[in-house]
């Protein structure tokens, strides 16, 4: 009797183990199944960049010849484009009107974005929506009548209409802001008051700096839109050489004499590499930042 | 910091609602109106006030130095029946939006699920994955054309390695072209596939363990429970896909400009409202341009509103009942 139960046992043991083993193997299966499709999509997701690098490394020659990998690597590549055309002059601009840009949207966003989130006021709600419905507007419908006031400002070429109208709020970093701002309970701000705090201060002493990671977000979504932006340039600035940005500038690059493809693709790789580094630095608040509001900037 | 979570999760404030009526402040009108002034200034000068201006100018001609025409109704008519690049454009544009949006939305929901599949490493993956919507539009593009060029790109080398005897040439062939931009697109497919990711780590894992123990296919389980809970994610990828695509231009205009695109495959509405006004001076004809772009998007924006009771489910109820 006994020694039957512990046969019994003894098979049922063997059992969970044959049992457990191949579950083990089934998931390591999975496993090795899940990374071979994500490390084959990496590998598609970082191609191009790769290509971009491989060829910005090549000699003229070679990168008309299909090949994969510079021989020899000519690191000259990435002085010679600074003196081939004004790359130095071209990124300066570029990360003026950026700053600028940045600039202008925080300082002016945080203030409506407060107020349409902190405070209770008739009409809220109305401008609310006035301002979730600007962010559907295409802006091809006021981009003339715009165009037409800077150019009796007489502001075309300049860099003010690219930097201006960021000091006049962004409708979606008003929207971004507002939805962080709506999540700090309202306790603070009580007690605050009661304290005898004025609302100015109220804004800049608690909530702005209770809201560093989305003020974070708007900069940088607001940074890379002007980093990236080429139709903004397209309109304002192409007309003098000396206001070029990177989009401008790398666009015409074809046309420029004496510009050849590798150095098209070393100056690309330039043009990226700021964006990339900035990503790898602050990716948690973009991530943040594009699934509190589902776009980006 | 602990306080903070415990009010912001208490039932009666949920996320993104408006705060419920507390005992009356004064309200600091001043205040207020000083903190909405950037907006206020930015809403008449760049908003209404073009709106309004551009509304008028559609019916005029008008070249930017003389003073605008009054021509009625003529800029509409020689649009629909005289001007054969906006139908060209509007028949590109509409086959891409086509084409990419539907591409679009399944393969951020595809490279998502990848995404929650392993236990480790996947933000390693989604940083690859999100790192290409981040890199300037002008230089994705240049790099795109480039190393999709047939004569000296090696994207083609690669395919006729693994046995694609006559690649396409891409960018350089009007029957091709569009589909590079598609690539283009769908390699920068980062934001929109952070969305979706956001919306799949929601689904309740409850609901897959309780179908995997009645025995669901993983497709089953991806049919019945992933897909109809990420209706309004698809939903509102869709609306705002619409939207994008009509204003389509950087990355078309960069490419065209790169291989010389004469057989204007790559010419979208966008690019011939551009060319209207900045290269024809064609100011009033573009406003009328501009006005159809936004009675387009409207249209198409209402007819997927409409039908969105038949296919978009929300857990707590629709939020444009």
């Amino acid at each position: 009797m006994s020694t039957m139960s512990i046969e019994k046992r003894e098979q049922i043991e063997a059992h969970s183990r044959e049992a457990r083993r191949k579950k083990k193997w089934n998931n390591f299966l999975h496993m090795v199944g899940n990374h071979s499709l994500l490390i084959t999509l990496s590998v598609i997701f970082i191609m191009p960049l790769y290509l971009v690098i491989v060829l910005s490394l090549m000699s003229k020659g070679q990168a008309e010849t299909r090949s994969l990998w510079p021989h020899p690597f000519i690191w000259h590549n990435y002085v010679e484009v600074f003196t081939a055309v004004p790359f130095l002059k071209w990124t300066l601009n570029t990360l003026f009107v950026s700053v600028m840009g940045t600039i202008g949207t925080v300082v002016s966003s945080v203030p409506p974005a407060y107020v349409l989130s902190r405070l209770q006021w008739k009409g809220r709600h109305t401008t609310f929506l006035v301002l979730l419905s600007t962010m559907m507007l295409p802006g091809q419908v006021t981009m003339i009548p715009v165009y037409i006031i800077f150019s009796r400002l007489h502001w075309i070429p300049s860099f003010l209409p690219l930097i201006v109208p960021s000091f006049f709020s962004s409708a979606f970093s008003i929207f971004l802001l507002r939805q962080f701002f709506t999540s700090i309970p309202d306790e603070i701000s009580d007690a605050a008051r009661i304290d005898g705090c004025s609302e100015f201060k109220l804004m800049m002493r608690i909530v702005v700096p209770l809201a560093k990671p989305a003020i974070a977000a708007i900069a940088l979504f607001a940074f890379l839109g002007s980093w990236n932006d080429f139709f903004g340039p397209l309109l304002y600035i192409v007309e003098n050489q000396d206001l070029w940005t990177l989009g401008i500038g790398l666009n015409a690059f074809q046309g420029i004499h004496h510009v050849d493809k590798n150095m098209m693709m070393t100056a690309s790789a330039l043009f990226m590499a700021p964006v990339i580094i900035i990503f790898f630095f602050s990716q948690k608040v973009f991530i943040e930042g594009v699934t509190l509001t589902g776009v980006k900037g | 910091m602990s306080q903070a979570r415990v009010v912001a999760s208490s039932p009666f404030k949920k996320k993104g609602e408006l705060a419920p009526p507390r005992k009356k402040l004064k309200t600091p009108w001043l205040f207020i109106l000083g903190c909405m002034s950037p907006w206020l200034f930015g809403i008449i000068f760049f908003t209404a006030y073009p709106m309004v201006s551009s509304f008028y100018q559609s019916f005029t001609k008008f070249n930017l130095i003389e003073s605008p025409k009054w021509v009625g109704l003529e800029n509409f008519h020689r649009m629909f029946f005289e001007d054969s690049d906006f139908w060209q454009a509007l028949k590109n544009t509409v086959w891409i939006s086509a084409i990419s949006i539907p591409l679009r939305i399944a393969f951020a929901m595809f490279t998502a699920w990848v995404l929650t599949k392993p236990k480790r490493g996947s933000s390693f993956y989604r940083t690859i994955f999100f790192l290409p919507s981040m890199v300037p539009a002008v230089a994705a593009t240049m790099a795109f054309t480039y190393i999709f060029n047939p004569a000296y790109g090696p994207i083609n080398r690669m395919l006729e390695a693994i046995g694609i005897k006559e690649p396409p040439f891409w960018f350089l062939d009007p029957k091709w072209s569009k589909w590079g931009l598609i690539l283009l697109g769908l390699w920068g497919i980062g934001d929109t596939m952070i969305i979706f990711l956001a919306g799949l780590l929601d689904v309740p894992t409850s609901l897959y363990e309780a179908a995997s123990l009645e025995g669901a296919t993983s497709w089953q389980s991806f049919r019945y429970i992933t897909l109809p809970l990420m209706t309004p994610v698809i939903f509102f990828s869709t609306v705002t896909g619409v939207i994008g695509s009509f204003q389509y231009f950087t990355q078309a205009y960069v490419a065209s400009g790169q291989v010389h695109d004469y057989s204007h495959s790559m010419y979208f509405y966008a690019t011939h409202i551009y060319f209207s006004a900045f290269r024809a001076y064609e100011m009033g004809y573009a406003s009328a341009l501009a006005w159809v772009l936004l009675v387009i998007t409207l249209l198409c924006t209402l007819v997927i509103l409409k039908t969105q009771k038949r296919w978009v489910h929300y857990p707590n109820g629709s939020l444009f009942k």
